[in-house]
């Protein structure tokens, strides 16, 4: 293939912007399309043929050029980032309807052109290994997604939101350019190529955990999280999915790709890995269950997600430090099979967020409520995506995690009390994150689409069109596919994941056939139980049997849809458990010693994120350095010649000391 | 061959609780198949359903019982290998059983009623709190015995010497404390309260009638069933011969001292006796502390779960001593 033929997209997503209106959207599809189509080919022939790869492209012309690199982890990672970029265009034409009115088609096409741009900014971060291009895609990417999150920019939360996500994401860039600055210093070459030769010279687990908070501020490991749980509900809904489902596991990709350079030190960096992700994922479903905005709940869920992510990733690296060939593949392919899983079910559990959101024009699950009478596909759907995301059988996420837990108990049995305990706890947090998750999600679900209205929303029957069910409907036959038959895509992952460790995956895959085989068989089994003792209610319950009443109020006739449970109070008794971790906090409307007939009272549930109370502790005392300093800048242009001045004489003194 | 003994089982094993309590309680009580003729009418019985309630109230009974009946299927019966049994089928098994609670407590929830609200919210809470506690009990045994898939940890765990016992009891204990939670029963839930304010399980299905009321009845029967099983599987030898090779000690495993004097025809048909027998003891056991003790205060419950899950690592540790690893 020509490689050229990489770059035409570029250029044509600049025509975004001066398209008409009526064909904004179908050319926008069409340029994502072509870049899909282009880059989707390599990707899986370097998949199904690990051997070939890595093949190179090397793009441009008299100028310059670009060296693209398609390896078989690259390739991964580019057909799920490539499916969602996909789903979410799909669906952004029916959701972004309701702003036609609203916004103007400049505006319209900045976001489309952001959208693409946050492709192709999102593929050349996996395909580019030269350290400058690869940080300016890195940079782009956050650029453009920046402008997507910015959509409703009239609204200041939005705003200031998407300012920090800015500013957070730098501090990710500036740790991955002093990492990649180290690295040329030792071996002068600027990119992952030098990574090989430093890896081998010096200490190993430094520069490698510099790297991995760079990644982390992205992926969303705690501590570097805070942006996450704002910035997704901030963002229009497809936005959210795509940052969600794939953009955010850019830094996964991150640490992965450092990771198979790393050397020495390799068991110590995995149970750190290992620690610092189950924290992540206890913290991540804590916050989650807490939350009565829908699209937060999903935000700090997907936080949960990226730490049985870095448990699997964790665990293989432990396999690489201990020479466990098994825990590598089974750690790593769990991870990355749940990179996969996640960036399916959270997109579709986005998207049906972002479908409430347009018909009742609310996230709070404390105003929602019997949706599913309005909204049955949507609500039907979310249900789908939610029992995959809490890993129920036979859906995908379940086999993710049972093979991080296969690697979990085959890592116990080692002759080591320290692995063997750290095993366990990492068993026990997986299932109670299992547990956390099942409550979180029945609340998320059972309180916005069951029961009745909480209050007088109006629910737009319309909202929902056709074009915003096909990308959901087409989600959700994948991860019911992946659920049933995961082998098809998990053979070629573990055997990516074997060529990148230079490690034989053969005698994993073969046991793990067996396994997953009577994983399907029970599953297809379970759906056909169910299906028999739908068929035999039908047949004894025959319409003239069946009456219809009101709710069973327990004696009690005036109960209304103000007295059902609400999302706060569903997790009441949780946070009363979880109080420390939480940090609960009740505001209460003061009703004043005067008033002779005070009105109503009110009291709001907040839980504030204990990070972001450290961070707002930090940035405060640096502000309060800064405001300092600023003195300086009086303003008086008599002054700043003093200070160059004095920047001049400093200089002439130092080297007059043969200091510089 | 576990399966269909455990349908057996789950024929008698509400009877049998409903039998003790009443022969405790000083009453005359019902007959041993009083609940399965209940469950009979109830299938006969029309249905009201909420005019709030959505298709998830329908399906929900269903999905519950079809979630026990695959879990079932996993099960193994010493000797015997399950049908379906594989490496690390306890955590299919485990979310098998999370599916149908999780559809359950959306059942509940489809109502909109506040009390039913307020089951869901018990009932998710203390499942998840339940969670860790089998899994360190099923980490602990696969420590122990080496093997990850249910049948075969049951099958070495006989022969890891007299050590076994002590793990075999607390492994017995504290599957005896989850199934209790499982099954909304005494210590956590008191399926004859009165108050729907102090209800779990029985708020939770108010709502439901007739023939899926029965399902649910099915359901909590094959459930104690199941347990009851992976209790048995505990203590039946699943080769006396072996165990008599290998263990000292055998006087105190049920059984095996027997299996000198007979033909290997009448294992099948001793371990069927103890699995018997092993039920009997506890749906009576069942029986008899529910009729002797009272329920814990709610807000007790949490604590009282988690410390399952620390008895389940003192477990883990005694394993870790004993195979030698902490000293090593």
């Amino acid at each position: 293939m020509e490689s050229t033929i990489l770059l035409i997209p570029f250029i044509l997503s600049f025509f975004i912007l001066v398209m008409p209106t009526g064909m904004r959207y179908f050319y926008t599809l069409g340029v994502a399309v072509f870049l899909i189509l282009v880059t989707s080919v390599p990707a899986t022939e370097a998949l199904l043929h690990p051997a070939n790869a890595p093949r190179s492209f090397i793009a441009g012309g008299s100028l310059g050029s670009i060296t693209f690199t398609v390896d078989s982890l690259t390739a991964f990672f580019i057909l799920i980032t490539n499916f969602t970029v996909l789903t979410g265009l799909l669906y952004s034409n029916g959701y972004l309807s309701s702003y036609r009115t609203t916004k103007t088609p400049a505006q319209f096409a900045l976001h489309y052109f952001s959208y693409v741009w946050l492709h192709i900014s999102m593929l050349c971060v996996l395909m580019l290994r030269e350290g400058t291009a690869f940080l300016i895609a890195w940079e782009l990417m956050a650029v453009s997604s920046f402008m997507l999150i910015l959509f409703e920019a009239e609204k200041r939360t939005t705003l200031k939101t998407a300012v920090n996500y800015l500013i957070q994401m730098h501090v990710g860039l500036v740790l991955l350019i002093i990492g990649f600055l180290l690295v040329e210093a030792a071996t002068g070459q600027f990119g992952f190529d030098g990574l090989q030769s430093y890896f081998a010279g010096y200490a190993n687990a430094p520069l490698f955990f510099l790297f991995f908070a760079g990644f982390a501020v992205k992926a969303g490991f705690i501590p570097f999280h805070t942006w996450l749980p704002e910035a997704h509900p901030a963002a229009p809904s497809h936005v959210s999915g795509v940052m969600s489902g794939v953009m955010i596991k850019m830094g996964i990709f991150g640490v992965v790709r450092v990771l198979t350079f790393v050397q020495y030190d390799a068991y110590i960096v995995g149970i750190i890995i290992m620690i610092l992700a189950t924290l992540t994922g206890l913290y991540g479903i804590m916050m989650s269950i807490v939350q009565t905005d829908l699209k937060k709940l999903l935000a700090y869920s997907t936080i949960e997600n990226v730490g049985i992510i870095g448990m699997g990733i964790g665990l293989g690296t432990i396999g690489i430090g201990s020479d466990n060939p098994a825990l590598t593949i089974l750690g790593f392919g769990g991870g990355l099979f749940h990179v996969l899983n996640h960036s399916l079910f959270k997109s579709l559990l986005f998207y049906c967020a972002g479908s409430v959101y347009k018909a009742t024009h609310t996230r709070n699950i404390d105003l929602l409520g019997g949706l599913i009478h309005k909204m049955p596909r949507t609500a039907s759907l979310f249900l789908f995506g939610s029992m995959a995301i809490c890993a129920l059988p036979p859906l995908n996420g379940f086999i993710s995690e049972i093979l991080i837990y296969y690697g979990l108990f085959a890592g116990m049995q080692v002759n080591s009390v320290f692995q063997t305990m750290s095993m366990l706890l990492t068993i026990m947090s997986l299932a109670l994150i299992g547990g956390l998750a099942l409550f979180g999600f029945s609340k998320a679900f059972g309180l916005a689409f069951l029961g009745l209205p909480r209050s007088e929303i109006h629910v737009d029957d319309n909202a929902v069109s056709h074009g915003m069910l096909f990308p959901k409907l087409l989600i959700a036959s994948i991860i019911l596919f992946t659920g049933l038959a995961p082998m098809f895509l998990l053979a070629p992952l573990l055997g990516m994941i074997g060529s990148q460790f230079h490690l034989d995956s053969g005698q994993v895959i073969l046991p793990l056939i067996h396994v997953l085989s009577k994983i399907s068989l029970t599953g297809v089994i379970l759906i056909l139980v169910v299906f028999a003792i739908l068929i035999l209610r039908r047949k004894v319950l025959k319409p003239e049997k069946v009456s219809h009443g009101p709710t069973w109020g327990c004696g009690y006739t005036a109960g209304n849809a103000r007295q059902q449970y609400t999302a706060t109070s569903f997790s009441a008794n949780f946070a009363e458990l979880a109080n420390p971790v939480i940090a609960k906090q009740i505001e209460y409307t003061d009703i004043h010693e005067e008033e002779i007939l005070p009105g109503g009272r009110t009291f709001e549930v907040k839980h504030e994120d204990v990070f972001n109370r450290t961070l707002n502790k930090i940035t405060g005392y640096s502000m309060l350095v800064l405001k300092k300093i600023a003195r300086l800048q009086t303003g008086n242009i008599q002054h700043y010649i003093m200070y160059a001045f004095i920047f001049i004489l400093i200089i002439f003194v130092l080297l007059y000391l043969n200091v510089l | 061959m576990g399966f269909l003994l455990a349908i057996v089982t789950a024929l008698f094993f509400p009877g049998i609780i409903l039998r003790v309590k009443s022969i405790a309680s000083g009453r005359k009580g019902p007959g041993i198949m009083q609940p399965w003729k209940n469950i009979l009418v109830l299938i006969r019985k029309e249905s009201v359903f909420s005019t709030t309630t959505s298709y998830i109230s329908r399906i929900a009974p269903a999905v519950y019982l079809s979630t026990v009946i695959c879990a079932l299927l996993l099960l193994p019966f010493p000797g015997m290998p399950s049908w379906l049994g594989f490496d690390g089928d306890f955590v299919l098994f485990a979310y098998l059983l999370a599916l149908g609670k999780f559809l359950f407590i959306l059942g509940a929830l489809d109502t909109g009623s506040s009390f039913e609200g307020m089951g869901a919210n018990r009932e998710a809470l203390y499942s998840m709190l339940a969670e860790p506690a089998f899994f360190i009990l099923f980490g602990t045994l696969a420590l122990l015995t080496g093997q990850t898939s249910m049948d075969q940890i049951f099958g070495s765990f006989q022969f890891s010497g007299h050590n076994s016992f002590i793990i075999g009891f607390i492994a017995v204990y504290l599957l005896v404390q989850i199934a209790m939670i499982e099954n909304s029963r005494m210590p956590v839930d008191d399926p004859k309260t009165h108050l729907e304010l102090t209800m779990i399980h029985e708020v939770m299905i108010l709502d439901h009638s007739g023939f899926d009321l029965a399902l649910i009845h099915v359901g909590t029967a094959l459930k104690f069933a199941m347990y009851g099983l992976l209790i048995a599987n505990f203590l039946i030898p699943v080769d006396a011969g072996q165990v008599l090779m290998n263990n000292e000690y055998l006087t105190i495993n049920i059984g095996s001292g027997i299996k000198n004097y007979i033909g290997k025809e009448w294992m099948a048909v001793i371990q069927i006796g103890i699995y018997f027998f092993v039920q009997i003891i506890f749906a009576a056991m069942i029986g008899v502390l529910e009729s002797f003790r009272a329920r814990k205060k709610l807000v007790r419950n949490p604590q009282f779960i988690v410390t399952l899950s620390s008895i389940a690592v003192v477990a883990f540790i005694l394993v870790l001593l004993i195979t030698f690893k902490m000293i090593g």
